[in-house]
């Protein structure tokens, strides 16, 4: 309860809830089975190896990785995964003059790890601009990959819920000779993912934001990318051997994976995978469609105009992630006002400043539907906003 | 809602709607210094003109939420014409009524500290102590005139 009232969930966008199996399969871990992984004999550690390597297995069925659970890295969050692909991949494959091709919609986390990485070795960092429509705007692609060696894009935007054509970016930039690499947190809890499908070379998402855990982020590449990959962190667990005058790295993903990892965690992944995967990525897509197909028709004929969705209106290669603009009211007013009503959305620039500078905005109040969200949901949501309104006059 | 009744007073809506001493003075002679408050955005620019001692004009320009604009207006309001003596005394009462007191398990002021009737329209926004998430908005201006001042006194 919030303020007397029930608590109206929807930031889903910044952290998804986990369902009580996501829970109880972290709480299993540390009641029955706590140990720590790799190497043990007793038998509580096989199974906490075993829950680890399990969860790996299953977030490369989930995403079908083609050569499965060896090209997936546990990170800490999305962020750190998009930072071991610039100051691995990045440091080893990069030169000075080489370009990394971003978008004007993406999250901090993939553009300053390229920033960083050009005051390290002085490659350019460009940005596909996005269009009035809230969509990238694609007509001067083929100028803009001139040069580029990664494109690095988000799959969905955390600010518009514009949805991008990956699989569209990842052959325009092969045929230019470049990789790709995708931040898609927002959209693998949302919506079916095939990265072979897709064809794309680096995938970076979070467990949180997927009905597990928060700690836990996934990195993947291609088997033959990742074997090439240095080393990032140093530590235990990602060698093959040290001696008193150098260490082999291990190979295969545990060589990211220095010190003990987040077991509860994966553990808990697991679960949200099989939860998931229970639900059925096509229904949890269809489902937050409906909803935020009916929350756009209600925004748009309930508050003559008042309120101004960020975002592309049709809801066709669109997410459940919707960035409100009320007329003469910040932001933190908004969600303010809709705390009092029990609704959890978040006001801000979403660290996405570059794009609230293109449309002129110091910050939105952004509403987010989760696999569990309800259209009632959308109906607290639309009386906080009419109070809102109101007394803000 | 009696709780964000006490957070969005009249006055603060007022102020918020209609904010005084919006503007720029020319610097030199006037000094400008800018606040910033990185997790919401808000940016707040301070104008100010010290004359022998006194504050004799303040303008504001910026953006930010009702709370951060509303504190700036009525700041300028309170301090304008001041002595820089009176000035200092206004920030650190200002800030006292900001300040949680972790002894109190109710976040509300404490009246023994700050005499919230000698503040005057100021004492509007007490009511944010109660949404300690707000209090940075609230205080924006003010530290940003605290720096100014700090400028002026070298």
């Amino acid at each position: 309860m919030i303020n007397d009232r029930p608590i109206t969930y929807l930031d889903s966008a910044a952290s998804s809830v986990p369902p009580r199996a996501v829970i109880e399969a972290m709480s299993r871990h540390y009641e029955r089975r706590h140990a720590n992984v790799h190497r043990g004999v007793y038998q509580t550690a096989n199974e906490s190896t075993h829950d680890y390597e399990s969860a790996r297995e299953a977030i490369a069925r989930f995403i079908n990785a083609p050569a499965g659970a060896n090209e997936i890295v546990f990170t800490k969050n999305t962020t750190e995964s998009i930072n071991l692909l610039a100051k691995s991949w990045g440091a080893a494959n990069l030169k000075a003059g080489d370009v990394v091709l971003v978008s004007e919609m993406e999250h901090h986390a993939n553009i300053v790890p390229w920033f960083q990485l050009r005051e390290a070795l002085g490659i350019e960092v460009r940005f596909i601009p996005v269009g009035d429509d809230f969509r990238l705007d694609l007509t001067t692609i083929d100028e803009l990959l001139e040069g580029v060696k990664l494109v690095s894009v988000t799959s969905m935007s955390n600010v518009l819920g514009t949805v991008n054509p990956i699989k569209d970016l990842a052959q325009i930039a092969h045929r230019h000779g470049a990789l790709i690499a995708v931040d898609a947190a927002q959209s693998v809890g949302h919506s079916p993912t095939d990265v072979t499908e897709l064809d794309v070379d680096f995938f970076a998402f979070s467990a949180h934001k997927m009905l597990g855990p928060t700690g836990l982020g996934i990195f993947w590449t291609r088997q033959e990318i990742l074997a090439d990959m240095p080393p990032f962190l140093g530590g235990g667990g990602m060698i093959t051997d040290v001696s008193s005058t150098g260490y082999v790295p291990a190979k295969g993903p545990t060589r990211f994976e220095a010190g003990t990892p987040p077991i509860a965690e994966a553990a808990g992944l697991g679960a949200a995978v099989l939860y998931l995967e229970g639900l059925g990525m096509d229904n949890v897509h269809e489902h937050e469609h409906l909803l935020t197909e009916d929350a756009l028709s209600r925004l748009e004929t309930e508050f003559d105009g008042r309120i101004r969705v960020i975002g592309p209106r049709d809801t066709i290669a669109r997410g459940g992630v919707i960035s409100l603009d009320v007329e003469g009211v910040h932001a933190h007013d908004v969600a303010q006002v809709l705390d009092q009503f029990g609704v959890c959305v978040r006001p801000g620039h979403h660290c996405a400043k570059p794009l609230m500078k293109r449309f002129n905005l110091i910050a939105t109040a952004r509403a987010s539907y989760g696999p569990y969200s309800l259209i009632q949901d959308t109906d607290v949501l639309l009386e906080a906003l009419t109070d809102a309104v109101k007394l803000f006059g | 809602m009696s709780n964000l009744e006490d957070l969005y007073r009249e006055v603060i809506l007022d102020h918020y709607r209609s904010p005084r001493n919006r503007g720029e003075l020319a610097t030199p002679p006037a000094i400008r210094v800018e606040g910033f408050n990185p997790l919401c955005g808000d940016e707040i620019v301070v104008y100010l003109m010290v004359e022998d001692g006194v504050l004799t004009n303040i303008k504001l320009t910026g953006h930010g939420c009702s709370i951060s604009q509303s504190s700036s207006s009525l700041m300028s309001a309170a301090v304008k014409g001041k002595t820089l003596t009176q000035v200092r005394d206004t920030i650190i009462k200002f800030k006292q009524l900001m300040t949680v007191h972790e002894t109190s398990l109710e976040s509300s002021p404490n009246p023994e500290v700050v005499d919230v009737r000698t503040l005057g329209e100021l004492a509007a926004l007490q009511g944010v102590v109660k949404f300690p998430v707000r209090i940075k908005c609230a205080t924006l201006a003010w530290n940003t005139l605290s720096q100014a001042l700090d400028e002026v006194s070298g």
